[in-house]
């Protein structure tokens, strides 16, 4: 086993400053939503102002860019808790199973079928068009 | 000896750190098994974490709200990781600005057909209205869609349930009807996740590839939007 050589105290991707970064918009978004009563949650209005905020700023910091890296790789975890939440449901679900999930896989197929063929018939459309901006 | 366990599993289950702790071992478990057998799609991480959980939960006698107590955190991440996809999107800039269109047309062909088909569906097999509202927002980012079932009378937490099995239905089987239909680019391959599968989606893009999950992650702001707007209107067509 090699020894580590590197301090812990050496810089690591993840940086402190933007993580704060990130709650910050966050809670911009959060603010923003609250008051002109949008039906949108606060994360995503924090995502859309991040987004305008670095095209008005016109460049990506490499804090930011290895910060938002570290949290994205492992985005499916943060979806385990609420998923656990399905014991919460049983009843229903044992009565409804059937409905639902017929429903939820006819859905999601249709779903990510309808979306994927539009975009790629859009895509060859606006090609052939030669405008390249469909 | 049997005593002093119980007395610390007492003690260790009313904490916060039992169900933290759990929740980063089963996901890295599924995370290990996943990779361990090629990335065979029914392995998929976020299922076997939760089938795992659940067992835990089941074997151990803890309920929900005391794990909810620890996981919460992990669950909190959610908030910033959504702004987080921000960073993604911008680095596709230019490629997302070619085919702006394009992008909003399919997003809005995939929120529609996510709602209709859904709703159509459990409607058919004679679900009731709860489960018909719950399920209606399913493909729709977590938190989007756990305040659209509240607004719309579902059941939030339901909703949070069948947006999650949604994701790992796409997850699972999604590449492979891409594949089947012949959608070969990243872009549309991209959409398509985000659209149908939100996060989760995004999550497996990512592994297509930074094309792919870049416009997944757009995809499922998108669809969020035009869903959370649609959504009150379509649902008056069938009630």
């Amino acid at each position: 086993m090699a020894i580590a050589k590197r301090s812990v105290f050496e810089d690591s991707p993840m940086s402190l400053g933007f993580i704060t970064v990130l709650l910050v918009f966050q809670l911009l978004g959060e603010a923003v939503s609250r008051g002109f009563g949008l039906p949108l949650p606060g994360p995503v209005v924090g995502m859309a102002l991040l987004f305008l905020g670095l095209m008005v700023r016109g460049g990506l910091p490499d804090g930011l860019r290895d910060t938002a890296g570290g949290i994205l790789k492992h985005l499916a975890l943060l979806f385990v808790p609420a998923g656990v939440g399905v014991v919460m449901h049983v009843h229903l679900l044992e009565r409804e199973w059937p409905a639902i999930a017929t429903a939820l896989v006819a859905s999601t197929a249709a779903t990510i079928l309808a979306t994927g063929l539009a975009m790629a018939a859009l895509d060859r459309a606006g090609k052939r068009g030669g405008a390249g901006d469909v | 000896m049997s005593d002093g366990f119980t007395e610390i599993w007492a003690y260790l289950s009313a904490t916060p750190l039992l169900g933290l702790t759990a929740t980063l071992i089963a996901y890295q478990g599924g995370l290990w098994l996943y990779n361990r057998t090629n990335r065979f799609a029914l392995f998929n991480p976020v299922l076997v974490a939760i089938v795992a959980l659940i067992a835990f939960l089941k074997v151990s006698g803890m309920n929900y709200e005391a794990y909810f107590d620890g996981a919460q955190f992990i669950h909190f991440m959610l908030g910033p990781a959504t702004v987080a996809l921000a960073v993604p999107l911008y680095q596709q800039l230019e490629r997302v600005r070619r085919s702006a269109l394009a992008i909003l047309v399919s997003v809005v062909v995939g929120s529609v057909t996510a709602v209709v088909t859904a709703v159509g569906a459990a409607w058919m097999m004679g679900a009731s209205k709860t489960a018909m509202l719950s399920i209606a927002p399913k493909s729709v980012t977590t938190p989007i869609a756990m305040g659209i079932s509240e607004i719309t009378g579902g059941a939030p937490s339901l909703t949070a349930v069948l947006v999650i099995l949604t994701g790992i239905l796409g997850a699972v089987g999604g590449a492979w009807l891409l594949d089947a239909f012949g959608v070969k680019d990243e872009r549309a391959r991209g959409l398509a996740m985000g659209a149908a599968c939100h996060g989760i989606g995004t999550a497996r893009a990512f592994q297509m590839g930074e094309v792919a999950g870049a416009f997944s992650g757009l995809a499922m702001g998108l669809n969020g939007l035009a869903t959370a707007v649609l959504l009150p209107v379509l649902l008056h067509l069938f009630f």
